[in-house]
C-alpha cells in the first residue's frame, strides 16, 4: 500500500513544471497558455462583446461562457472524437463555477464574455491548467478582477496524499484518490472542488492545506507571466 | 461590403504595395514549423506563417478497409477551426469552411501519391492502419489554408507507428516505425483582387478578394489539385500566372520540409 518514490524525484508537495505565457493568441482580447508537465492549455477571451440571440442577454449583469475542449490527438490513447461529449461539458461548466466568483460582470450589462480552453496534449489535471489559463486570459483583456484564480489537483496516491498527480498516479494500482480545486490566492477562498475515489475527512483537509500553498506558487507563475508582458519601459 | 477596404487595398497594390508594408507575392516572415510537439500524438506539426498558428496532430487507428479496395489503409483530414482563434468562429459541428480546408488538404496529399495506402494494410479484407490528421486552428490571422496543408504533410512525416502486438495498439510506446512518404506536396493559395495577384492574406485582404486558386504541386512542380474559389471568374491567362506563381512560391515553402 505505500508510495515511496514520486517519477523524477518529485516531492510529494511538489508540481510537475510549470510554463506560462500571456498574450499567445493575438486575434484574442486576451490569451493564455499554462503547461504543467505534460499537461497543456491553451485560453481565450473574447468579450465582453455583444451577446446574440437577445434575449439571452441580462440588463443587470453579463454572462460568462466556458468551453473546454481537447484536441482530437491530445489523448493519452485513442484519438478524441471532436466536438465535445458529457465529460467537456461538464468541466466547462466547473469550469465557468471557479472562474464566475472573481469577475465583476455587473459592469457589462447585456454582453458575454465567452471563454475558450483548448488543449493540444493532456497527461491528468487538465481542467486545473484550463482554470490556471482561463484565469491569466480574462486578467489579460482587462477585465475587472478581485483575484487571480489558481487551481491544481490534489489527492491520494497509495497512502501518501501528494499535490499534481501525474496519469501513472491516476492509475495507481492500490487506490488513487483524485480532487481539483480551485483556489483564489488572495481572498483564501475555494472555488472548485471535486473528487474522484476515497479519502478521510482528515485527510481531506490535509490534502487542501497542501493545495492551497501549490496554489500560491501556482499564483507567482501566473503574476510573473502577466508582468512580462505588461513591463513598463524605462523611459 | 468592404468597399473602401478593397478599393484602398487595389491602390495600394498599384504601387506594388500591401498593407503591412510585404510585396505581394511574399509570405509573412518568419515562417516557423516544429515537429514533434506534441508527445500524446504518434505525429504532430506547428506552423505559424507571420501570426497564422495552426497544430496538425496524427493519431493512428486500425479499422477495416472498404470492400472494394480490401488492401488499402485509409488517410482521413479534418480541421477544427476553433472559436479560440477567430472571434468569428464558433463552436459547435463543421461549418463549410473547415469542411472545404480539411477535403483541400486532404486532396493535395492523397493525389499526390505521398502514401501508398497498400502499405498501411496489415491483413487484406480484414485490417489496416488508418492515419488520422487533425488540423487545429490556434491564430487565424488569414490564409489558414496554405499553414494547415503545410502543417498536416510535415506531422504525417514525424508520425512514428505505435507499437501493435497481438491485435493491440499501445499508444504508450511509439515504434521506430515511419509512415513511408514518398513526396512532398505543397500547396498555395493564390488570390486575385482588381487586376492584381497576391499570396498569403492577412485578414484584411481575405474579406475583399474577388477570386482565389488553391494549387498544390510536386516536387517536379507538377499539380496534384486545384480548386478555384471566390466570387468572380478567371480568365486562362489568370490561371497560367497564378499557376506559375504557385509553383515558385511552393519550392519556397518546400524548403521547410528539410
Amino acid at each position: 500500500m505505500t508510495y515511496e518514490q514520486r517519477k523524477n524525484n518529485r516531492g510529494f508537495d511538489e508540481t510537475r513544471p510549470i510554463e506560462a505565457k500571456v498574450g499567445v493568441i493575438k486575434r484574442a482580447d486576451g490569451s493564455a497558455y499554462f503547461r504543467i508537465g505534460n499537461t497543456a492549455a491553451y485560453a481565450a477571451v473574447y468579450g465582453p462583446r455583444n451577446l446574440h440571440p437577445k434575449f439571452l442577454q441580462d440588463p443587470a449583469r453579463g454572462i460568462l461562457r466556458c468551453n473546454y475542449n481537447m484536441m482530437p490527438f491530445s489523448g493519452s490513447g485513442e484519438r478524441v472524437r471532436p466536438g465535445g461529449n458529457r465529460r467537456s461539458k461538464e468541466i466547462s461548466l466547473v469550469t465557468e463555477k471557479s472562474l464566475l466568483p472573481v469577475l465583476e460582470l455587473g459592469e457589462y450589462p447585456n454582453s458575454v464574455v465567452d471563454v475558450f480552453i483548448e488543449l493540444p496534449q493532456t497527461e491528468a489535471g487538465s481542467r486545473c491548467a484550463g482554470i490556471c489559463a482561463a484565469s491569466m486570459a480574462l486578467a489579460d483583456a482587462g477585465l475587472i478582477m478581485k483575484d487571480l484564480v489558481t487551481a491544481v489537483s490534489v489527492g491520494k496516491v497509495g497512502d501518501k496524499i501528494v499535490v499534481d498527480l501525474d496519469g501513472e498516479e491516476e492509475h495507481f494500482e492500490e487506490g488513487s484518490t483524485d480532487i481539483p480545486i480551485a483556489y483564489l490566492p488572495n481572498l483564501d477562498k475555494i472555488t472548485l472542488l471535486q473528487m474522484d475515489g476515497q479519502i478521510t475527512k482528515d485527510e481531506l483537509l490535509k490534502a487542501i492545506e497542501m493545495g492551497k500553498a501549490a496554489c500560491k506558487k501556482i499564483y507567482e507563475i501566473q503574476k510573473a507571466a502577466l508582468k512580462e508582458k505588461y513591463v513598463i519601459e524605462d523611459a | 461590403m468592404h468597399k473602401d477596404l478593397r478599393e484602398y487595398i487595389i491602390q495600394l497594390f498599384g504601387k506594388g504595395h500591401r498593407l503591412d508594408g510585404r510585396s505581394p507575392l511574399d509570405y509573412r516572415k518568419p515562417i516557423e514549423l516544429k515537429v514533434g510537439i506534441i508527445p500524446t500524438a504518434e505525429g504532430s506539426a506547428q506552423v505559424k506563417i507571420g501570426d497564422t498558428e495552426v497544430i496538425a496532430g496524427v493519431k493512428m487507428e486500425l479499422g477495416t478497409p472498404y470492400p472494394d479496395t480490401p488492401d488499402q489503409g485509409g488517410i482521413i483530414i479534418g480541421a477544427e477551426l476553433l472559436p479560440l482563434s477567430n472571434p468569428d468562429f464558433e463552436a459547435g459541428p463543421p461549418q463549410i469552411q473547415s469542411i472545404e480546408l480539411a477535403r483541400l488538404v486532404d486532396r493535395g496529399i492523397r493525389e499526390s501519391e505521398a502514401i501508398d495506402v497498400k502499405e498501411l494494410c496489415i491483413e487484406p479484407g480484414k485490417k489496416v492502419w488508418n492515419i488520422i490528421v487533425d488540423i487545429c486552428t490556434i491564430n487565424d490571422a488569414g490564409n489558414l489554408l496554405d499553414a494547415s496543408a503545410l502543417a498536416t504533410i510535415a506531422a504525417i512525416m514525424n508520425t512514428r507507428f505505435p507499437k501493435y502486438e497481438n491485435d493491440v495498439i499501445d499508444y504508450k510506446v511509439k515504434t521506430d516505425a515511419k509512415i513511408n512518404v514518398k513526396e512532398k506536396p505543397i500547396t498555395v493559395t493564390i488570390y486575385k483582387v482588381g487586376d492584381f495577384f497576391f499570396v498569403n492574406p492577412d485578414t484584411d485582404e481575405e474579406k475583399v478578394y474577388d477570386a482565389r486558386l488553391t494549387v498544390t504541386t510536386l516536387s517536379n512542380d507538377s499539380l496534384c489539385s486545384l480548386q478555384k474559389g471566390g466570387n468572380y471568374p478567371l480568365t486562362v491567362e489568370d490561371i497560367d500566372k497564378m499557376i506559375s506563381i504557385a509553383i515558385e512560391k511552393a519550392r519556397e515553402l518546400r524548403e521547410y520540409l528539410k
